[in-house]
């Protein structure tokens, strides 16, 4: 039979574990975002160009090669990365070249970057290159946008919608 | 590091010392605390389950599910979902708890390496678990670990599409992400509990049950915690902002916030790397392993004692394979087998009262056999002097013994105080070889070999085969669990037991009763 302390004892050990359960199952707080900023989100998948245009196979290439094989063009899989910029203010936020997915390099380039930046008025622009072009970009959209704090602003990029989604 | 793990073992057992006062060695938490996982394993499946009847898939009925949960029928639902939540903090807490105390007391390695290695993959299912389950309320925190988790899964860079997009925003967000995620949620603790099962297979009387106190207790602190902090949903989910300060349960997702600061692939090679570690500790470095117990097919009949008693299924029996009239034999997994040598303890051929042939049992440890024993004891007991002398049996992971040797007083080590048979303390005080006997070893509750102590006590009680013939004058038997912190009062229970036996009239052999269950002697 427990004696009276042990209950005591029992009593204390029981409620510091609870103590302790109840606290850290969901404090101290954690900051994951700093509550004044605002972010730009950028994220999308696309596949640049292929790297080289498709060649038509000579008659006699074509001949070395087994019946069910002798397809007229020869289509290197391999794409191009896509060139991406971002401007906030005149100020250029971001610019990468994103290679292509895949171990062949024939899938989509992938974008998917975060920014904390003061909310208020700015203008973002963004730019787009997934062709071989030297210069210039293939698609660009310029807005002027109004983020409040805690804000989650998307840039999206779909070419089938007009290219820049900005969400 | 022996030396470090000695002084770790003792500031465990200088813990744990203070919950055996409050709640006595049987109930000490500390030694269930696999069993408490258990428990808090099916507290969680129970509450999840009536959970389950009124969650609602979908973006926004999850949460409001979980709002009629926590606030509407907040008398019974609230409270399983604050059961669901405690408990499952309560199961990281025993199981880090048990992770490290096994490692600090030695027993993950030789052939206890089983139940480390699958205990392994036990700790990425329950955080699965856990993970899963706050994802489902679809809040704020629940919005975190979606983005957080699936960014960290991307930087594997196995998917064909960035899996984080799903999180974009609200339209692109799916209802039937939550039935996933349901399924999920479902799925994985039922491969928890198969792990568990496999993690549990090499040890025979595995405790899975907490003792019914201790179970009482645990599950009346989390009810009371339930009542005064409930568990509750924060803000909806909201992918058009970013969650800034988030309340965390830091048991199972201490380490999301290390995503902000160590990149996503360093933390999987940490996570995975140090899983692989984990798992590989009981090779790093092996432990040296004694020679297995084997078995005297002359000496066997079969009884199987030794396959109940032994704590690792070493043991088994099959069909005879020589042609005496015995059905069975047992045979010996010397994989399985620590060496602690319970088998010869509970073998009935393990017998210092053979006397005319040598002392071989019918299963026996190569490193420390019975017939040596026999023959350490009786040297050591010739040399005692005075009318209190004592033979002290111990274990080599229990108390220092050398220190209680003395004129009247010896210490002989065991593999486990489990391998001394009942019959050795019956022959040396009945053959007045010794005043008395001294039983010490790992604290009651925690032995190193799981069982040595309490199948000891339970011999010496007759409440398990092989007995202590009922001739043995008890009071000439004294026992001190004294675990590794208790030297000091072990010396002096030795002392007032020594002063106990003075007092004693001489010890007279009774004549043999006419029946009864002794087990008769051999010659």
């Amino acid at each position: 039979m427990a004696s009276i302390f042990q209950y005591i004892g029992q009593a204390i050990a029981y409620t510091l574990f609870a103590v302790f359960v109840g606290y850290f199952a969901t404090k101290p707080a954690y900051t994951n975002f700093p509550p004044d900023k605002a972010q730009i989100k950028l994220s999308f998948g696309h596949a640049g160009e292929h790297a080289t245009e498709c060649r038509r196979l000579t008659q006699e290439e074509l001949n070395q090669l087994a019946p069910n094989m002798r397809r007229p063009l020869d289509c290197p899989r391999g794409r191009l990365p896509v060139l991406i910029e971002l401007e906030l203010d005149g100020e250029l936020l971001y610019s990468e070249a994103l290679p292509p997915s895949g171990l062949a390099g024939d899938g989509v380039s992938t974008a998917y970057k975060t920014f904390a930046v003061d909310p208020g008025q700015h203008q973002l622009v963004a730019r787009l290159r997934d062709s071989n072009r030297t210069e210039g970009f293939d698609y660009e959209k310029t807005s002027e946008i109004t983020l409040s704090p805690q804000q989650n602003f998307v840039v999206d990029f779909h070419p089938s919608r007009d290219g820049f989604l900005f969400l | 590091m022996s030396g470090l793990r000695t002084v770790a073992k003792a500031a465990f057992e200088s813990v744990e010392n203070f919950f055996d006062r409050a709640f006595g060695p049987e109930l000490n938490p500390m030694h269930q605390l696999g069993a408490l996982g258990w428990f808090f394993y099916w507290i969680v499946i129970v509450s999840g389950v009536y959970l389950y009847i009124f969650f609602d898939t979908g973006i926004h009925q999850a949460y409001e599910s979980l709002e009629y949960i926590t606030n509407v029928q907040w008398y019974a639902a609230g409270v399983m979902r604050s059961l669901h939540r405690y408990a499952s903090d309560a199961l990281i807490i025993v199981m880090i708890l048990h992770l490290v105390r096994e490692f600090v007391m030695d027993r993950y390695r030789g052939a206890r390496w089983f139940s480390w290695f699958t205990g392994v993959p036990l700790l990425w299912f329950v955080f699965a678990c856990g993970i899963t389950g706050y994802w489902m309320v679809w809040d704020v925190l629940a919005q975190y670990i979606a983005i957080t988790t699936t960014e960290w899964l991307d930087t594997l860079g196995i998917f064909g599409e960035t899996i984080a997009r799903n999180f974009l925003n609200p339209d692109i967000l799916s209802g039937r992400f939550f039935t996933l995620m349901v399924f999920i949620h479902i799925a994985v603790p039922l491969f928890l509990l198969l792990a568990m099962w496999i993690h549990i297979q090499r040890q025979n009387y595995a405790k899975v049950n907490p003792p019914k106190g201790l179970a009482i207790g645990t599950l009346g602190m989390l009810l009371v915690l339930s009542f005064i902090k409930p568990a509750v949903s924060q803000p909806p989910a909201d992918l058009s902002i970013v969650p800034a300060v988030i309340d965390l349960d830091w048991f199972y997702l201490a380490a999301y916030p290390l995503l902000d600061i160590i990149p996503g692939l360093t933390m999987w090679a940490i996570a995975v790397g140090g899983s692989l570690l984990l798992a590989l500790l009981p090779w790093l470095p092996p432990r040296r392993r004694e020679a297995a117990a084997v078995v005297d097919l002359d000496n066997c009949n079969g009884c199987g004692r030794c396959v109940d008693d032994c704590p690792f299924t070493a043991v088994i029996l099959q069909q005879r394979t020589d042609d005496t009239a015995f059905s069975e034999e047992a045979i010996v997994n010397s994989s399985l087998c620590t060496s602690c040598g319970i088998c010869v303890g509970a073998c009935p051929t393990s017998t210092p009262f053979r006397r005319t042939s040598e002392l071989v049992p019918g299963i026996d440890l190569p490193d420390q056999g019975m017939q040596a024993l026999r023959d350490d004891v009786l040297a050591a007991a010739a040399k005692l002097s005075g009318e209190t002398r004592v033979i002290v049996f111990g274990c080599k992971n229990g108390p220092d013994l050398q220190r209680l040797n003395g004129p009247a007083v010896a210490a002989m080590e065991l593999q486990c105080i489990g391998m001394l048979p009942p019959s050795f303390v019956d022959f040396l005080i009945t053959r007045h070889h010794v005043d008395g006997i001294f039983l010490t070893g790992c604290t009651l509750g925690d032995c190193h070999n799981r069982l040595g102590n309490k199948w000891t006590e339970q011999r010496l009680a007759g409440e398990r085969d092989p007995y202590l013939r009922e001739r043995v004058p008890r009071e000439r038997i004294g026992k001190f669990w004294a675990g590794l912190t208790h030297n000091k009062r072990l010396s002096q229970e030795v002392a007032a037991f020594q002063e106990r036996i003075k007092g004693l009239p001489p010890y007279h052999r009774p004549s043999r009763k006419p029946s009864g269950q002794q087990p008769a002697e051999s010659s």
